[in-house]
């Protein structure tokens, strides 16, 4: 399948990434990993006349920590996040998504910041995004803004990042008793249902929790009654189950096909929101 | 049109291609490399799989331009003169093959994975395939031509 001509351009930087999204003026399309992208041009059901490629900008890949402040820059590949020893120790619910994202080659090639811009409603990352409360940095020729996970997801296919913004890098504090759960589809492995759970603990109790829905619904969102019901609670096993009990009532706009029908996603909800959260108690010091 | 220039199993290979020109194609139609096939053309089979930078990839979903200035190893870079690669030699002595068609791209993600984990267990070498389908064998035969390749390479 051979997708229609382009220009090519390799951007030097995100400033000559944003002048030249601006000169194509709608017709230009950016390219990360093109593990999302580049099958689309291929049916295409993509069709952008000028190709930008960001893979080469430099220091926009790279996972560091400071200040408990996690940073991953968006070209970051799945692959790298997955087996940082930074993430897997400091924050590993982030480590935990992008180690079941796909399979090795996708790992390999796709990146944090194209996953995130693309939005699939069954991609793994806006779980654990959600999770981590945290948030993206974008550059425009305005500058800098800085939206919130949960403000970010705005639909199918739909986030809000303008056509000559880039997302540039994610920030959160670091989480240890994390962890995601999901149920995946078993030939392309993108998740039917995905949760994503990061608990505040200490003196045997959780203090707070975020829990992240993926794959289930039309977007990602958050499960407040589950993070409600844990508040307070004795970090413990029983009190995860008790508190997922339920967890798939209150979603909205299921998704339904030939993986999973609305009712079964419903039903899985409160299982990986369980599985999620027992796993990431077993991380909590105390 | 665009100038590629990609290192290719040890060789710097330049060309001018059309942007919208994958990999893969690059690979066998303007270096005759047809090692790495085209199984599905949607990004599923991994019969496409080559290293690009050390690290195996599917050459249907990257453009050629992606990878001017890369290096890029195919099925055909890894014998050493006749002397085969501890991997081809794993699914000759094991009959990791049948049709052969899935077997470059089976071969290649195998590199990756050996290169990661040379030690690997049964599940970690079916993890490590997750990403390459085999309509012929029933993968049992592929598990035993890695296991097979990670024993000779420990050896030495
Ligand atoms: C076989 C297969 C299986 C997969 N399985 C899974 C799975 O299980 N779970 C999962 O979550 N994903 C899965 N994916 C998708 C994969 O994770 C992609 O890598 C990811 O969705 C897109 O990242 P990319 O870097 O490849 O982006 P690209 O394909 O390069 O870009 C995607 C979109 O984002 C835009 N974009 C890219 N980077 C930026 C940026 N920094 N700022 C603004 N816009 C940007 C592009 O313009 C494009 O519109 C799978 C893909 C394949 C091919
Ligand atoms: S041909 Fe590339 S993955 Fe199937
Ligand atoms: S040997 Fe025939 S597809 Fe694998």
């Amino acid at each position: 399948m051979i997708p229609t001509a382009f220009d090519y351009a390799r951007a030097t930087s995100l400033d000559d990434a944003i002048a030249r999204l601006q000169a194509a003026g709608g017709a230009g399309k950016l390219l990360a990993g093109g593990h999302s992208l580049v099958p689309l041009m291929k049916l295409r059901l993509s069709e952008p006349a000028v190709l930008i490629d960001i893979g080469h900008i430099p220091d926009l890949a790279g996972i560091r920590e400071s200040d408990g402040v996690v940073e991953i820059g968006a070209n970051t590949r799945h692959h790298d996040v997955a087996t940082s020893a930074l993430l897997r120790e400091r924050c590993p619910v982030v480590a935990d998504t992008a180690a079941v994202i796909g399979d090795p080659q996708v790992r390999n090639r796709g990146t944090l910041g194209g996953s995130l811009a693309h939005a699939d409603p069954a991609a793994d990352y806006p779980a654990a995004m959600l999770a981590v409360d945290a948030d993206l940095h974008l550059k425009g020729p305005g500058g800098w803004r800085v939206v919130k996970a949960r403000d970010f997801f705005q639909g199918v296919f739909t986030v809000d990042l303008a056509a000559d913004e880039i997302l540039a890098k994610v920030t959160f504090a670091a989480s240890r008793a994390s962890a995601y759960a999901k149920l995946h589809q078993r030939a392309s492995r993108f998740a039917i249902v995905g949760v994503a759970a990061a608990l505040e603990t200490g003196g045997g109790i959780i203090r707070t929790a975020r829990v992240g829905l993926t794959g289930a619904a039309s977007s990602p969102s958050r499960l407040a009654g589950v993070e409600a019901a844990l508040a307070g609670q004795p970090a413990t096993a029983a009190a995860a189950a008790a508190a997922a009990r339920g967890a798939g009532d209150g979603v909205s706009e299921l998704n339904a096909d030939i993986h999973g029908s609305a009712e079964y996603r419903r039903a899985m909800i409160p299982v990986f929101t369980r599985r999620a959260l027992e796993a990431a108690l077993a991380r909590a010091g105390g | 049109m665009a100038q590629v220039s990609i290192t290719v199993n040890g060789k710097r290979r330049s060309a001018d291609v059309e942007p919208r020109l994958l990999l893969v194609h690059f690979l066998r139609e303007h270096l005759n490399l047809t090692g790495a096939h085209v199984g599905c053309d949607t990004s599923q089979c991994g019969a496409c799989t080559v290293l690009l930078d050390g690290r195996s990839a599917k050459s249907c979903t990257i453009f050629a331009v992606q990878a001017d200035g890369a290096e890029v190893t195919t099925i055909e870079g890894l014998a050493d003169g006749d002397r085969l690669h501890p991997l081809q030699e794993g699914f000759w002595e094991e009959h990791g093959l049948q049709c052969g068609y899935c077997t470059p791209g089976m071969i290649m993600s195998a590199v990756n994975l050996l290169n990661d984990n040379p030690a690997p267990t049964e599940q970690d070498i079916r993890d490590g395939l997750d990403g390459n389908l085999c309509r012929c064998t029933g993968y049992q035969h592929i598990v035993n031509a890695v296991q097979h390749a990670a024993g000779r390479t420990r050896e030495g």
